[in-house]
């Protein structure tokens, strides 16, 4: 059965109204959530993700404990409601493993994991909406979350999904929608934009060798979009928390001359 | 949640910065520039993972940041300090980073041969050694075999102490003691737990409210608020009285302490959401206020009046 959506019109617009290399409307959400060291939640359109981070703290099992660095723990939890069909998606669904396998190896040479021996990170990764994209707006808000946390990382890592279509396979399509991701071949990348490095590709279909070139650089230059929006966003959580905590400190020496007059 | 509108940066300065690694060079004035103008403001410059600082040849690494291709870069979101030559990058939320003779509250999570294991929020449990606590019977007395078979009866999985930073293990692991009778097992109170940066070092980390209550601030985020202890019922050094330092059991404690209590913890949460950092005389106005205003104690943790608490005590 093919597609009666037209996934990129002649006037060269998606389905959705965006052009090819247009990204969905962005959030970054870094308010605390009670309990967790850091976290985020992030929103590319329709798709939603809360990511909490705890740690580093002490290793909950002897087995992880590695003597030299910090071990990763990830765990992500899929909203049966996430979805238009409702179902559940338990810890051991395939789907589900792959996308913890994948945000695992994406941090674990970003993360300076040696700071930190006999320790453990955990991420707890909440999907709440799928729309397309599910990957790159959990490894978004997990770099969010962990610079919340105050964990040290190399770099912001900034993750984008793209595809191409055939009509039109010179334009690379960015941040897909699920509509876009059903018909279209689709890679998702993470760039850690200071270098240009790449701590993750990963393709699911096939994709013709003579475009793959042409998505992975649109791909990172989406990536230097992204990070510029992270760095606002974490820029101005910290002068926010500064800003709190010098008024409070003003107004202690404050007192304190004060009390000393008397 | 944050908007972007507020922040005062255009986002330009980035992008120019990220294109090419010719600004960076040292005979450029970037650095310099930043720097000297922060420690005259006294106000320090905000950065964030992967910007770079400045040159590794003229500054030194220190934490929070890491050497790449002769630049030194930041590796936490944070305040950029320098001291002399070398630069560091503090975080604003973290995990609590111990040194030597700080005064931390902590909970045991594990009873091991001859140690306990205690939670101190910090990056691993910190450990107390059976030997660096007081047993009953002599403070200089020997550790024997009978007093390891009955750890449990000192302290307990979930108890609650305040004890003191000994020393570092190799692996970073800090070592604490007990060794005054100002450290131990706590009870009579309750716990909260705010971030580590909002508690300062100060002289005494012990505090009485005169509304009757013992405060002491754990370096570490943690917090006990308790019922207060008259001076000379403390127990003390000659009669160092085992039952009652190592008891599990919370005194009488009427009423009035109890609200009390509850009051000044609410207080500390409210202060907390706020991230204004912790003194003994703003705790004070704020519990003066909160009698004033004649606010119920369970109202205090509602958002706008914990907005009015905060505008009442930084607006003086």
């Amino acid at each position: 059965m093919s597609s009666r959506i037209e996934i990129l019109n002649d006037g060269g617009f998606r389905s959705d109204g965006r052009l090819p290399s247009e990204l969905r409307s962005l959030a970054f959400d870094l308010s605390p959530q009670a309990g967790a060291d850091g976290s985020a939640m992030v929103s590319h359109g329709l798709t939603q993700v809360l990511v909490s981070v705890f740690g580093p703290r002490e290793a909950k099992s002897r087995a992880q404990t590695m003597h030299n660095r910090a071990a990763l723990n990830v765990e992500v939890s899929v909203a049966p409601f996430s979805t238009s069909d409702r179902r559940r998606r338990g810890r051991g669904d395939k789907r589900v493993q792959e996308i913890v396998a994948m945000i695992k190896s994406t941090f674990e040479p970003v993360v300076q994991t040696a700071l930190y021996p006999r320790s453990q990170i955990d991420i707890f990764v909440h999907v709440l909406q799928q729309d397309g994209g599910v990957l790159q707006a959990s490894i978004n808000a997990t770099t969010l979350a962990l610079t919340a946390a105050g964990v040290p990382l190399l770099d912001l890592v900034c993750a984008i999904t793209a595809g191409v279509h055939s009509t039109s396979p010179d334009s690379p399509l960015l941040d897909l929608t699920t509509l876009e991701e059903n018909d279209c071949p689709s890679v998702t990348v993470a760039v850690m934009p200071r270098s240009g490095k790449l701590t993750l590709v990963s393709l699911e279909t096939r994709v013709h060798v003579d475009v793959f070139k042409g998505i992975l650089e649109v791909v990172g230059e989406a990536g230097k979009v992204l990070s510029l929006e992270m760095k606002r966003a974490v820029l101005a959580r910290t002068k926010m928390l500064k800003d709190a905590m010098g008024a409070g400190l003003r107004t202690a020496e404050f007192a304190e001359d004060a009390g000393g007059d008397e | 949640m944050i908007t972007f509108t507020s922040f005062p940066v255009a986002p330009d300065p980035y992008l120019a910065r990220n294109d090419d690694a010719a600004d960076y060079l040292p005979d450029s004035d970037y650095m310099d520039v930043d720097l000297e103008e922060e420690s005259d403001a006294g106000s320090s410059k905000l950065t964030c993972p992967g910007e770079s600082i400045t040159s590794s040849h003229a500054f030194m690494r220190g934490h929070g940041t890491y050497v790449e291709n002769e630049e030194v870069i930041s590796s936490v979101a944070g305040l950029i300090e320098r001291v002399n030559k070398l630069v560091t990058v503090r975080a604003l939320r973290t995990r609590y980073n111990p040194e030597v003779g700080d005064l931390v509250v902590g909970r045991i999570t594990e009873v091991q041969p001859r140690r306990w294991k205690v939670d101190a929020n910090s990056r691993q449990d910190a450990v107390l050694m059976l030997s660096s606590v007081n047993l009953p019977g002599g403070v200089q007395r020997r550790k024997l075999e009978s007093d390891e078979l009955q750890m449990r009866n000192f302290f307990e999985e979930g108890d609650l102490l305040v004890a003191e930073v000994q020393a570092f293990f190799a692996d970073g692991a800090m070592s604490l003691h007990t060794r005054s009778l100002k450290y131990g097992k706590l009870r009579n109170g309750q716990l909260v737990t705010v971030p580590p940066i909002l508690v300062r070092r100060l002289k005494s980390h012990f505090y009485t409210l005169p509304c009757g209550v013992d405060l002491i601030l754990g370096l570490n985020g943690y917090i006990w608020v308790s019922k207060h202890v008259k001076e000379n019922e403390q127990e003390g050094e000659e009669g160092f009285d085992a039952e009652a330092v190592y008891s599990n059991k919370n005194d009488e404690i009427d009423e009035a302490t109890r609200t009390a209590i509850s009051r000044v913890t609410n207080i500390i949460r409210v202060l907390a959401t706020h991230s204004i950092p912790l003194t003994d005389t703003l705790l004070l106005e704020a519990y003066e206020w909160a009698i004033e205003a004649d606010v119920d104690l369970k109202d205090l943790l509602q958002e706008d009046i914990g907005d009015a608490l905060i505008a009442a005590v930084t607006n003086r």
